[in-house]
């Protein structure tokens, strides 16, 4: 039985690794960057309704609708501020930049909210479910998880098939100058990937949060990484292939935790990352690109 | 090229000025010692200060020369450290000497390093920037763990280690800790002074300036320029990366190595992903791919939130090192800002070839 809770567990820290996910996998696949920022815009949307719902006192799903403004907001900002300038350069230069977004939102989240973690209250208002005469519980944080995190991976594939929106972002994606050709808005289409993203960032913090409820500066970090294992690993590019690596990523993180160390689960997963990329660097998922001179 | 009016090569020149500044400002500070002129603080910045210099050298060599993003800096310092104080305080007794033992600690830290960067290296580099970035990222953070996890002791019936706890170990109570976990290793002799730190440090630039103008450098720069053209004209690709991100992890175990012996204690979490961007800001301000420019922006660098130490710089320190690292990319890549800046400049590079 313990080993059922467990991988109850690893699937919903999964389910949360992969709405992180699509936030790095989209913004990979239009803008051909990897954004370094992404797990950061997490941490400040769980400041956001830890402000609104804990100190504001706002109902919690009021709460997260606010801190997903703000994330798109933030999103949107760093894209017109740091990376649209910055179409044209090299990507030693991007990701450099990237790396300077991340440093100073946690850093500016430091000053702001200073360094002592705060304690965070659960979004979630879900009682528990007991199976097998309460030998296995399952927290509603943890149901909550799975649930959103299906939600969000449905509404997405069906938002970039149907719409007209979502069906130029695929074209962007594929080939950008072309895309322009046929009509459509560039740089609009990669703003609303960004926007789309950060807003994904911020469930992702109310459902991270809510299970892990300590909140610093540094909480977006790891989480953020480990996001970027899992779409490397469903292949990157590709929205289910993110619920598939996010789902395998947290449940190799809990079982790793539980059964072989609870220091060495980080170390775990970025060996995952690093015999994924010498065996299969596409992922599971993803497609082959072969470069052209 | 730029023909020179003298008849020593341009290169040459290049690095020249860079020995004679370094000499001048070894000569200074050497000055301000005898002299009395140089303040505690600032004598126990020396070392560090080296280390700092030798570690955005070093890290230059892969972001600038080579192209590509290490972010795993810290983690090779830290394989250095460990292994250079696990050596010394193990040989403490059968070396007395320190000016034998360090330079083998020195030798030994660097090697190690350069090893664990061949094995990483093998699987990553045959992936390009994001990848690359990540994983040595992932990496720098799986040394830091593990580092932190060890125990290792020592008694009469020989070595002991763990990865849970002291306990764990079965040590003779009697037994002498070597690594302690989380409490990381005490006791290291203290070996390291400015004058062999500068003298690594002069070491790490010859090196550099030689491996840059040397065939391989330039085996690296065209692997750096276009892939595809240095691969279509035979140049092993993963060869010559191996090779500079092997030497970017030898230079930093060494300075890994002067760094621990500079403290009496080492924990691993001194190793962390804020020691890895920091050397990335130094090459970052010094100008990519500039060597003197790598070790101003370190001595810079440190030198000033230390003296500002009271002031609003120090409080916010990270915050400026990240808004540094997006404007100097701002400002150097983009071509608007560019223009706007050094118009003139740009105006003349018009007619070159993309």
């Amino acid at each position: 039985m313990g080993f059922l809770s467990n991988l109850i567990n690893g699937i919903s820290l999964g389910s949360i690794y992969a709405v992180i996910a699509l936030g790095y996998t989209m913004v990979y696949g239009i803008a051909k960057m990897l954004n370094f920022a992404h797990g950061d815009v997490i941490m400040i949307g769980g400041y956001a309704i830890y402000i609104a719902a804990s100190k504001a006192g706002l109902h919690p799903l009021l709460a997260v609708i606010i801190a997903m403004g703000a994330c798109t907001i933030l999103g949107i900002t760093i894209e017109k501020i740091a990376y649209k300038p910055l179409r044209q350069a090299t990507s030693l230069a991007v990701l450099i930049t990237a790396i300077g977004v991340s440093y100073f939102l946690q850093n500016i989240a430091l000053v702001i909210f200073g360094a002592n973690p705060v304690n965070f209250t659960s979004v979630v208002n879900i009682p528990s479910i007991k199976l097998f005469d309460g030998q296995v519980v399952i927290s509603g944080e943890t149901s909550a998880a799975i649930v959103i995190s299906l939600l969000i991976v449905i509404a997405l594939s069906l938002f970039i098939k149907r719409t007209k929106s979502g069906k130029a972002m695929l074209a962007v994606s594929e080939d950008k100058g072309a895309a322009q050709l046929m009509g459509i808005n560039v740089n609009k289409t990669i703003s609303l990937t960004f926007a789309i993203g950060s807003a994904l960032a911020a469930v992702a913090g109310a459902l991270y949060c809510s299970a892990y409820p300590i909140l610093s500066n540094t909480t977006g970090a790891m989480p953020g990484i480990k996001a970027f294992t899992a779409a490397v690993f469903g292949g990157i590019g590709s929205i289910p292939g993110a619920m598939i690596g996010g789902i395998l990523i947290g449940v190799i993180e809990i079982l790793g935790r539980a059964y072989i160390s609870s220091q060495l689960a980080d170390a775990i997963v970025f060996g995952v990352l690093i015999i994924i990329l010498m065996v299969k660097p596409t992922g599971i998922l993803g497609k082959k690109i072969n470069e052209k001179v | 090229m730029k023909k020179s009016s003298k008849s020593i090569k341009p290169n040459t020149k290049k690095s020249l000025i860079t020995y004679i500044m370094l000499v001048v400002a070894f000569v200074i500070v050497q000055i301000m010692l005898a002299a009395g002129e140089m303040s505690y603080m600032m004598q126990d910045l020396l070392v560090p200060l080296c280390v700092y210099a030798i570690l955005a050298v070093s890290l230059n060599l892969t972001v600038g020369i080579l192209g590509e993003l290490s972010l795993g800096q810290a983690g090779f310092m830290c394989i250095g450290a460990y292994s250079g104080s696990l050596f010394s305080n193990l040989m403490e007794t059968a070396i007395p000497e320190a000016m034998i033992r360090f330079p083998i600690a020195l030798l030994l830290g660097g090697i190690c390093a350069a090893i664990f960067g061949i094995l990483i290296g093998i699987p990553v580099l045959r992936l390009r920037g994001d990848y690359l970035a990540i994983v040595t990222l992932a990496f720098g953070e799986i040394i830091k763990n593990i580092c932190a996890s060890i125990y290792l002791g020592r008694d009469a019936n020989g070595f002991h280690i763990s990865l849970k706890s002291v306990t764990d170990m079965n040590m003779a109570a009697d037994g002498e800790m070597l690594i302690n976990g989380a409490l990381g290793i005490n006791g290291t002799p203290k070996d390291s002074n400015f004058i062999i730190a500068f003298i690594i440090l002069f070491i790490t630039v010859v090196v550099s300036y030689n491996f840059v103008y040397s065939r391989t450098g330039r085996a690296v720069m065209s692997i750096r320029d276009n892939r595809i053209a240095a691969e279509s004209v035979g140049i092993n690709i993963t060869k010559y990366k191996l090779i500079t991100f092997a030497l970017t992890a030898f230079l930093a175990g060494v300075a890994g190595v002067i760094y621990s012996h500079n403290f009496s204690t080492l924990q691993a979490s001194k190793f962390d992903y804020n020691m890895s961007i920091l050397v990335l800001v130094f090459v970052v301000l010094g100008g990519i791919g500039s060597i003197p420019g790598s070790i101003i922006a370190a001595i810079a660098l440190t030198l000033i939130p230390e003296l500002l130490r009271d002031t609003i710089v120090g409080d916010y320190r990270m915050l400026f090192y990240a808004i540094i690292l997006i404007s100097m990319m701002l400002f150097s890549s983009n071509k608007t800002f560019k223009d706007k800046l050094f118009g003139l400049v740009s105006k003349k590079k018009k007619g070159e070839v993309k």
